[in-house]
């Protein structure tokens, strides 16, 4: 660890430590014939000096016990600086370090769960999605790395899409979910309030509310129509049912990222959506990312999909 | 009778005060003193440790400021239980350019030594606005004044004192383009701007 700029400070550590120790022994050596004690009958012979008077102090020995407690004290500090780092430049012959006990751990670690993740890395995602010990760890990893944005049951918040349906914007395939893991994703819906106006956008708005029957003035969602077959339909489709290869969202479901009210709906239409997902590959290496996408899988009810 | 020495000692004030010195400075010299010679505490880790630009360094204060060092450390020990949580050990060559660190002590939430990249901006601004709002059990405070303009008219003054304490090398342009690159922006933004970019220097996979 020492990596001093120069030399002098290795031995300017090395000889501050060692005047250190010498003087803590001097110190105790050069008090060791301090005071005689007292022998049976003799009165204990007193130090000298009296203060207010009468207080005076008797000169015993030092106690034995905390002699020996000094004398262990210098011994381990010689020890400790044999065997450890802190003598200047000296690693020590225990050869410690903790960069290397952090290894030490993570190599321990590694016997352990590495042929566990392995088996599961070389199985195919949906036969991991059914393992039921592969769904536990891909439940754990998911509470301590997903859960801050899609939640502890996945089903996600406003701007964060539920895992637990069958909606996905990105497509729900196996390799999709790991591509979007390990990747992560960036949405975009570009501002259309300029090209639209504020009728135009009010139109489009009643024409998206009536495509998954809500609510709406079917006069304005008429022309409405027509301005999203020229405007909206290149990400979504003409049939508005989304494009998963740009993760536009199908908007003739009931699923909603960021809400089914017309104000929210206006609100998205005139400025826009950005979202992103984090990419984790760099984080999470490949083999946890291989569990989490079965878990992810595995969340949505298959025998609902159509 | 003789006059022992520590007599001596107790009975002339001068000599007590030089000696106690002497004595309570030695931890000071051995252990303080060497580490400012150190290459791995006086050198960026690597390349990517970069000095703040002036949104980040506003969005430092603001940390400070609202005293996140309170909850949060930003820094990650080397045992497998953090690291696998929070990404690579943290190192001294990170925080050359940290006056002063933010290491923190104390974990109500958890660490952010390496946040930056983990969430996207949106879930930042939602979550600084009501941490409730996307992690229901979270019991952080809401930061919801942080939307109005950072202050821009110390931040040259910051800058130049920077580099009078620091490592860093803020050259004239930079100083000078300061409060421009501000311009607009909150707190919010300023923040999160900083816990972006905590913590990318070292990764955990390669």
């Amino acid at each position: 660890m020492a990596d001093f700029v120069s030399g002098f400070w290795n031995a300017y550590v090395m000889v501050l430590v060692s005047l250190s120790i010498a003087f803590c022994v001097f110190i105790l050596m050069s008090n060791m014939g301090e005071g005689k004690g007292a022998k049976k009958g003799e009165k204990v012979e007193l130090h000298g000096h009296i203060w207010d008077e009468t207080l005076a102090e008797y000169n015993n020995p030092l106690p034995q016990w905390w002699k020996y407690l000094y004398w262990i004290t210098v011994f381990f500090a010689i020890f400790y600086m044999a065997a450890y780092p802190g003598f200047g430049n000296v690693k020590g012959f225990l050869g410690w370090s903790s960069a290397g006990q952090y290894d030490g751990e993570m190599t321990k670690a590694e016997a352990t769960y590495a042929p566990i993740f392995k088996k599961y890395a070389e199985m195919d995602l949906a036969a991991v999605a059914a393992d039921p010990e592969a769904k536990a760890m891909g439940r754990r990893l998911f509470l301590t790395y997903c859960a801050q944005c899609h939640g502890g049951d996945a089903r996600g918040a406003k701007g964060f899409p539920n895992l637990a349906d069958n909606d996905w914007l990105y497509g729900g395939e196996p390799d999709v979910i790991k591509t979007t893991i390990l990747g992560g994703r960036q949405g975009m819906m570009p501002p259309m309030g300029g090209a639209l106006g504020g009728d135009g956008t009010e139109d489009v708005a009643n024409y998206v509310r009536s495509l998954s029957g809500l609510a709406h003035d079917s006069l304005r969602a008429g022309r409405g129509k027509e301005l999203f077959e020229q405007n909206c339909a290149a990400c979504h489709g003409a049939d508005a049912k989304g494009t998963h290869a740009v993760g536009a969202p199908n908007l003739t479901d009931e699923t909603w990222l960021y809400g089914s009210s017309k104000a929210t709906i206006i609100e998205t239409i005139t400025k826009g959506r950005s979202n992103r997902m984090p990419a984790f590959e760099a984080f999470l290496g490949n083999d946890k990312a291989h569990l989490l996408a079965a878990y992810v899988y595995g969340l949505s009810d298959k025998t609902a999909a159509k | 009778m003789a006059q022992s020495k520590h007599d001596f000692i107790e009975r002339s004030v001068g000599w007590m005060i030089v000696l106690t010195l002497l004595v309570i400075s030695i931890g000071g010299l051995v252990e303080i003193v060497p580490l400012f010679f150190q290459k791995s505490l006086t050198t960026p880790a690597n390349e990517m440790v970069k000095p703040y630009d002036p949104v980040r360094l506003v969005g430092r204060d603001v940390y400070v400021r609202e005293g996140c060092y309170n909850c949060h450390s930003q820094m990650i020990r080397p045992f497998r239980a953090e690291t696998e949580r929070y990404g690579h050990y943290s190192v001294a060559g990170e925080f050359v350019y940290d006056h002063p660190f933010q290491w923190g002590s104390k974990r109500t939430g958890p660490d952010l030594a390496r946040v930056g990249g983990r969430y996207s901006d949106e879930w930042h601004r939602i979550h600084l606005h009501n941490p409730r709002d996307v992690v229901p059990e979270s019991n952080m405070p809401a930061f919801p004044w942080l939307e109005r303009p950072a202050s821009v008219s110390d931040i040259e003054d910051k800058m130049r004192a920077l580099n009078k304490v620091g490592l860093h090398k803020y050259s004239d342009e930079e100083i000078a383009g300061a409060k421009a690159a501000l311009e607009g922006k909150t707190e919010m933004d300023a923040l999160i701007a900083y816990l972006q970019g905590m913590g990318l220097a070292l990764q955990n996979v390669q």
